[in-house]
């Protein structure tokens, strides 16, 4: 059984997609991922077709250790695969230098964490300015722009508070504007409400669906909570590095609207576009 | 990112001070057992230096350093005038005297007979009295150290008064008036100094055959030093000796001859040890509790050049501090420990040693956390 309670089938990435024509952002065919090597050899990801269309917000779900790391890791250009094919945003990242995909991680992709990894000893304003100090912008420039973001997601009063003195919730609005600040076209996140409780968890969840659908970002991201489910468009349930089933989630009946993200309790499977 | 870096760095106060304690105890024990090391050596050659008329010194060729005085005939003297390219030479008498107090006790003093129509070689810092007054029946002059210190006066109620003018010496059974106290450098065995005239010197000591230790010369103005000195030594059978020859010398002897290197050799060679090791373990600490951060930078773009310099500018930034606290709290001991017996010389020289020893340690501290961030795979953020 899945973790939604449905039956394990296995499907094509394209059985399920837009039809409205959308671009693709990420496109990955074939992609394995082996840890160590002979009798220790962990085959995490073994043989992935996904694509991840621009504006969608895409849940990847699945037991522990069933690759959904692994998958945004390369995903996101941490990590090499070992075959296949995985184009981001038009480019095909272990083709490129550590340099250069470096700078590529710095301009186009944003990050959230499970455990937030903002850096105590910096304020939140200036947390949420380094991805525009990496990309050289100046420091002014960087935490001025910071301070808009973080007035947008509420905490516009509390700029200049070192991280430590955040909630859960708050903490996880500063990683989410901090992925923001630098408008990537791609966000990806590990289990960004695992260590919320269920009404904060909702919140970060609809501001994500809110910045994503505004700025036609994509963002793809790992979960174990089905509460959030309903915020997907998409939903890929992995199992043993295969992605079985990917069905359309309650997200993708949803106006760009902000407004109208309203949580809904369950969510449509289906097989075809 | 420097002020990431910085941030980083200074944000957490209890590593940070730790960091900088090691830096600071390294710098500190360096500076401090190096200026005593140099001032001690310095010390050696403290006569040759204070000396400042002659620029060259002529001795037995068996001579192998300042206290090490193989007497003269009085003929090499005029042996010595003769050779061409001297413009002066003046004899010199060093060696030891008993000195008898008031209280019965002996103390052995270093006694210079000066040159008595020139009086070259008397001190040029006096603090009462004039050199002239040497020329006065039965005249010393005192250093100051020795003044206050061992051949100060105690009186019957146990006080003690400085050695002053009028006062009156038992030397080797002949009488010694003082007429003037000189400031001079500490010699390296710390004792008293006598200054008097040359004939007077060679009738305080025990009669001996040859009585003159030295004959301090001055080149002629345009004359090449050396080749006076080469001179002297080829017509005389003497050794002479530039004043910086003569210092190297003697430095040379109390360094081969001595377990002075050695022991203050292991105590810098410990402050390195020791500081490094905390250094380094802060350091690398520090790194580790920064792991997290840094593979989060990484992984949002951060090339590996940029976490190369916010750890080496974390690196510098510590070492500076920990340089100018290091530098700074041996220059206060030495300048507290100023009126004391303790010899402290803190030279550029020995600073620049300092710095150095500070930024290896730094470059080894930083080396270590460099190689854990360049090799740290960004994906582990996710893990």
């Amino acid at each position: 059984m899945t973790t939604t309670g449905q039956p394990p089938m296995v499907m094509t990435d394209s059985a399920v997609s837009f039809g409205d024509g959308r671009a693709v952002a990420v496109r990955c065919s074939g992609v394995t991922k082996t840890y160590g090597s002979g009798n220790a050899a962990v085959r995490a990801l073994r043989g992935i077709d996904l694509n991840v269309h621009r504006g969608e917000l895409l849940m990847l779900v699945g037991p522990s250790g069933c690759g959904k790391t692994t998958l945004i890791s390369v995903v996101a250009g941490v990590l090499d695969r070992d075959e296949g094919e995985c184009e981001v945003l038009g480019s095909d990242l272990d083709r490129l230098g550590s340099g250069e995909r470096s700078r590529f991680r710095a301009r186009n992709i944003g990050f959230v964490f499970q455990s937030f990894n903002l850096i105590p000893t910096l304020s939140i304003a200036e947390n949420v300015a380094v991805p525009l100090l990496i990309q050289g912008e100046g420091r002014k420039q960087a935490v001025d722009r910071a301070k808009e973001i973080l007035t947008k997601v509420g905490l516009g009063e509390r700029t200049n508070s070192p991280p430590t003195k955040l909630s859960g919730g708050q903490q996880q609005r500063v990683a989410i504007a901090r992925a923001l600040v630098h408008r990537p076209k791609l966000i990806v996140c590990d289990e960004p409400t695992s260590a919320l409780d269920h009404a904060t968890g909702q919140k970060v969840m609809e501001l994500l669906r809110e910045v994503a659908a505004g700025d036609e970002m994509s963002l793809v991201v790992v979960t174990h909570d089905q509460r959030i489910f309903e915020f997907a468009d998409r939903i890929a349930e992995m199992d043993d590095g295969r992605i079985v089933t990917i069905r359309r989630g309650m997200g993708h009946t949803l106006s760009t609207d902000p407004k109208a993200h309203a949580p809904k309790s369950s969510q449509t499977s289906e097989t075809t576009a | 990112m420097i002020r990431v870096a910085m941030r980083m760095l200074v944000g957490d106060p209890a590593k940070f001070f730790g960091i900088l304690l090691g830096v600071t105890l390294a710098s500190m024990v360096i500076t401090q057992q190096g200026s005593i090391f140099v001032g001690l050596m310095s010390r050696t050659f403290a006569t040759i230096k204070e000396m400042a008329q002659p620029d060259i010194w002529v001795m037995d060729p068996k001579v192998q350093y300042i206290d090490d005085v193989k007497p003269l005939q009085s003929t090499a003297l005029q042996r010595v005038r003769g050779v061409e390219g001297v413009d002066w030479a003046v004899p010199l008498y060093k060696g030891m005297i008993r000195v008898r107090l008031p209280s019965g006790q002996f103390v052995n003093c270093n006694l210079y007979g000066l040159d008595d129509a020139s009086l070259i070689g008397a001190p040029k810092d006096l603090l009462d009295g004039r050199v002239e007054d040497l020329r006065q029946d039965g005249a010393v002059i005192v250093d100051e150290a020795g003044a206050v210190g061992r051949l100060a006066r105690r009186s019957a109620d146990g006080t003690t008064r400085p050695l002053a003018m009028g006062d009156e010496l038992e030397l080797n059974d002949h009488r010694g008036r003082v007429v003037g106290v000189a400031r001079v450098s500490r010699t390296f065995q710390s004792q008293p100094n006598l200054y008097t005239l040359y004939s007077r010197a060679t009738r305080f000591v025990p009669g001996e055959r040859k009585l003159m230790s030295f004959v301090l010369v001055r080149a002629k103005a345009g004359v090449d030093v050396d080749r006076v000195c080469a001179a002297i030594e080829r017509e005389t059978g003497l050794a002479a000796y530039t004043k910086p020859e003569f210092q190297n010398l003697t430095v040379a002897y109390f360094l081969k001859n001595t377990g002075i290197p050695i022991n203050f050799g292991i105590a810098v060679a410990l402050g390195f040890l020791v500081g490094a090791i905390i250094t380094g373990f802060m350091f690398y600490s520090f790194t580790l509790d920064n792991l997290r951060y840094f593979g989060t930078l990484k992984a949002m773009g951060t090339s590996d050049g940029t976490l190369l310099g916010m750890i080496l500018l974390q690196a510098g930034y510590v070492a500076v501090m920990g340089f100018g606290l290091g530098v700074g709290l041996a220059a206060l001991f030495g300048n507290s420990m100023g009126k004391s017996q303790l010899a402290f010389r803190l030279t550029w020289q020995l600073s620049l040693v300092a710095a150095c020893a500070v930024a290896m340690i730094c470059a080894l501290a930083a080396l270590l956390s460099v190689r854990r961030v360049i090799s740290l795979e960004p994906g582990v953020v996710f893990k």
